[in-house]
């Protein structure tokens, strides 16, 4: 009987999910190995605080991450910066996009006032570029096989797997239509992507000397952008082990309350513990 | 309330006896308590508690998330953002929030399809039956709303296609698509109503749950044999049933605590499994998704309404008897609803005067088949509108409608069932042997 409510469970969990298909359905997503992945993932700490970097210093300048506040980073289980870092870091942020940021217009002074660590990341909508802080959960890895699900209840939704897969899936290869320039991608659906490659290799210097290869730094900022899309990750894991901790004491207890309860009716059960 | 002879409760201080002879609140709540149970109820009779729990789950957690979002185009998906980096616990609850309705669906299928096994809508239990099929209905709306409150693509979109279904009602369809939702398309208005909508259902839903258990307390519970319980004494009754209190409370909560062990562990470590990635772009109405699929707990019934396209002769024929009024899509919507209407008509399309399923070895296999039906219109559901696929919907589809149009009547008919047990308590002393005395617990 317990097999079998066992059984029911296990089938709630192997339940084909509807994101079928999705995006990535025709790409190829390289599936990487990330340190969040899985129950027990976490965060690597320097991993995020180089993805800040190649993300301040190439992509913000298209691409705005409008949701992520300053303070975040100073938050437990994320890039763990301090307060007056993440101020110092916040002060040094330039409005490109002005339209697109009207809450850091001071009417008074009739500027764009600097940032604290009490706001978003400005947003960036100069180049038509998606905001960025989201994308870890807007995309997804290889969805099979056949639709199961089956790959990503093992090896997660693989939002990540796709941003690395699509900054290393440049081919060099160009074309022009419309008068817009399209550059081959093996990871975007489609083939070809109208942004051309942000990363070569060596685009940052890190300050410890960090490998700066194309696929190093792809691997970092894809982690960074896992961590801007869902900052609550760490704390999100440790409630669960509480709870589920939790649930399955309280099981054991509902389990032995049971069989004690139902003892004096069922006669067999009874033989059985007596011999026991 | 149950028609099983059982105790009442009896007021003995004064102040109860006062409370009781104005409001009998206390007897009723004892009654309910302290039904009758059929002893020999399986691990298949917990899925109504786990029910009742996903509704209070849904509802306490929905009353806060409503408290921290904000129901217009420009500002829900930020909103959301909010709840999930801003609130305290704010992602735990939304998370809990979202795969709640995943357990609450799997739940209800366990429990519609436990009951269509055993045979528990037959005799007197129609009602009871009937109820569920509005429950589960009103779950459906529920659900489908809830999920274009976080007005992400896959929410617009979702919405636009299915209340574009209602367009392909013949004549005034346009314009009940255009009332559903408050303008031409999908917009501001439609998810302010949407929202109304998403926390009206549920207290709706909690008033058919009162009804649902109020119609089964008066009948008593079905139960694995189907045998009805001795009524004529009470001596006799307790031989074949337990007091819902304390025996099916604990043995329900264990299996929820289970249950809910596995479920959090689905939400604390991979919350978005279920979801649809589309739904963290905002709503977009100048891009559709490549694919637009609906949740998991819909595929079936979206494979149904796909499955019927122009080609297929049903729907030919259709179209020209009634002078091209039905068309592949209205076909296809009527199809969808026709699935659940035939499941809520099988009282009375099933023939057989045995209920369970135990005892009707004819049957046995073709509802093995009809549970393996649903899932793979599940499968299908997901898969492109493409062939094989297409096929494949079509004859699952049909032996949807054959199980309970053709097969349930024609077995009653030719199906010759196994001895049953003359009672529960046999049934039960089969399985645990015969207790020497019945005493309590310590």
């Amino acid at each position: 009987m317990i097999r079998k409510l066992a059984l029911t469970a296990l089938l709630a969990l192997a339940m084909p999910a509807s994101s079928a298909l999705a995006a990535g359905g025709e790409g190829h997503i390289e599936d990487y190995a990330f340190s969040f992945e899985g129950p027990f993932g976490k965060y690597d700490q320097n991993q995020l605080q180089r993805g800040l970097k190649i993300y301040t210093e190439v992509c913000s300048g298209c691409h705005g991450l409008k949701y992520v506040s300053f303070r975040s980073m100073a938050e437990e289980g994320g890039l763990g910066y301090s307060e007056d870092q993440v101020r110092a870091y916040a002060s040094q942020i330039v409005i490109l996009d002005e339209d697109a940021n009207r809450d850091f217009y001071d009417a008074e002074t009739g500027e764009f006032r600097t940032p604290t660590p009490a706001d978003n990341f400005p947003a960036v909508t100069t180049a038509g570029a998606p905001d960025l802080s989201l994308m870890a959960k807007a995309r997804a890895g290889f969805h099979g096989p056949y639709g199961t699900g089956i790959n990503q209840f093992f090896k997660g939704m693989g939002g990540a797997e796709y941003i690395a897969s699509l900054l290393t899936g440049y081919t060099g290869e160009e074309k022009e239509e419309y008068g817009s320039v399209f550059y081959e991608n093996t990871a975007f659906p489609g083939g070809w992507i109208s942004m051309a490659p942000p990363l070569v290799g060596e685009d940052v210097e890190f300050d410890d000397g960090h490998d700066n290869s194309l696929h190093d730094e792809a691997m970092d900022v894809a982690a960074f952008l896992m961590w801007a899309a869902e900052p609550k990750m760490m704390q999100r894991k440790e409630t669960g082990f509480l709870i589920v901790g939790f649930l399955i004491f309280l099981s054991v207890l509902l389990y032995l309350t049971n069989k004690r309860l139902w003892a004096p009716h069922k006669a067999k059960a009874k033989a059985l513990n007596a011999k026991a | 309330m149950s028609g099983i002879p059982h105790d009442h409760y009896e007021p003995k201080t004064g102040i109860e006896k006062w409370l009781h002879s104005r409001l009998p609140i206390v007897g009723l709540a004892y009654d309910t308590l302290m039904i009758p149970t059929p002893k020999n109820l399986n691990w298949w009779w917990i899925w109504g508690i786990v029910l009742t729990f996903c509704l209070v789950l849904m509802i306490a957690t929905g009353v806060v998330l409503v408290m921290h979002y904000t129901p217009h185009v420009d500002y829900a998906f930020a909103s959301i953002e909010h709840i999930m980096r801003n609130v305290n616990g704010g992602y735990f609850i939304r998370y809990t929030h979202m795969n709640g309705a995943s357990l609450f669906f799997f739940a209800v299928y366990i429990h519609i399809f436990r009951g269509l096994f055993y045979g528990s809508y037959k005799a007197p239990r129609e009602v009871t039956w009937i109820v569920g099929m509005l429950i589960y209905l009103c779950m459906m709306g529920t659900a489908f709303m809830g999920y274009v409150l976080p007005w992400g693509q896959m929410s617009f979109w979702g919405a636009t296609v299915i209340t574009g279904l209602f367009g392909a009602i013949p004549f005034v369809g346009e314009s009940i698509q255009t009332w559903l939702l408050g303008g031409p398309a999908v917009d501001n208005a439609t998810l302010n109503r949407f929202f109304s909508l998403h926390y009206l259902l549920p207290m709706v839903i909690a008033a058919l749950v009162a009804v649902h258990i109020w119609a089964f307390h008066t009948t008593g519970n079905n139960n694995p044999t189907g045998v009805d319980v001795r009524k004529a004494t009470k001596e006799e009754a307790e031989k074949d049933t337990l007091p819902f209190w304390p025996y099916f409370v604990i043995k329900d909560l264990f299996a929820l605590a289970v249950i809910l062990a596995v479920f959090f562990a689905v939400v604390a470590f991979m919350p978005n499994y279920l979801g649809h990635p589309d739904n963290y772009i905002e709503a977009n109405a100048l891009s559709t998704p490549a694919h637009i699929v609906p949740e998991w707990y819909f595929l079936p019934f979206y494979a149904i309404l796909r499955a019927f396209t122009g080609d297929v002769w049903v729907v030919m024929f259709a179209n020209w008897i009634s002078f091209g009024i039905i068309d592949a899509k209205f076909f296809g919507v009527l199809a969808m609803f026709g699935a659940i209407a035939v499941m809520a008509l099988a009282p009375w399309l099933d023939t057989s005067s045995v209920r369970s399923g135990r005892y009707r070895p004819m049957f046995k296999w073709w509802f093995l088949l009809l549970v393996i039906d649903f899932v793979v219109l599940m499968w299908l559901g997901a898969m492109p509108a493409e062939e094989p696929y297409s096929s494949f919907s079509l004859v699952a589809s049909a032996y949807w409608f054959a199980y309970f149009l053709v097969i349930l009547p024609l077995l009653g008919v030719i199906e010759k069932p196994l001895p049953r047990p003359a009672t529960i308590e046999e049934d039960f002393n089969a399985h645990y042997g015969k207790a020497k005395s019945a005493a309590p617990a310590e």
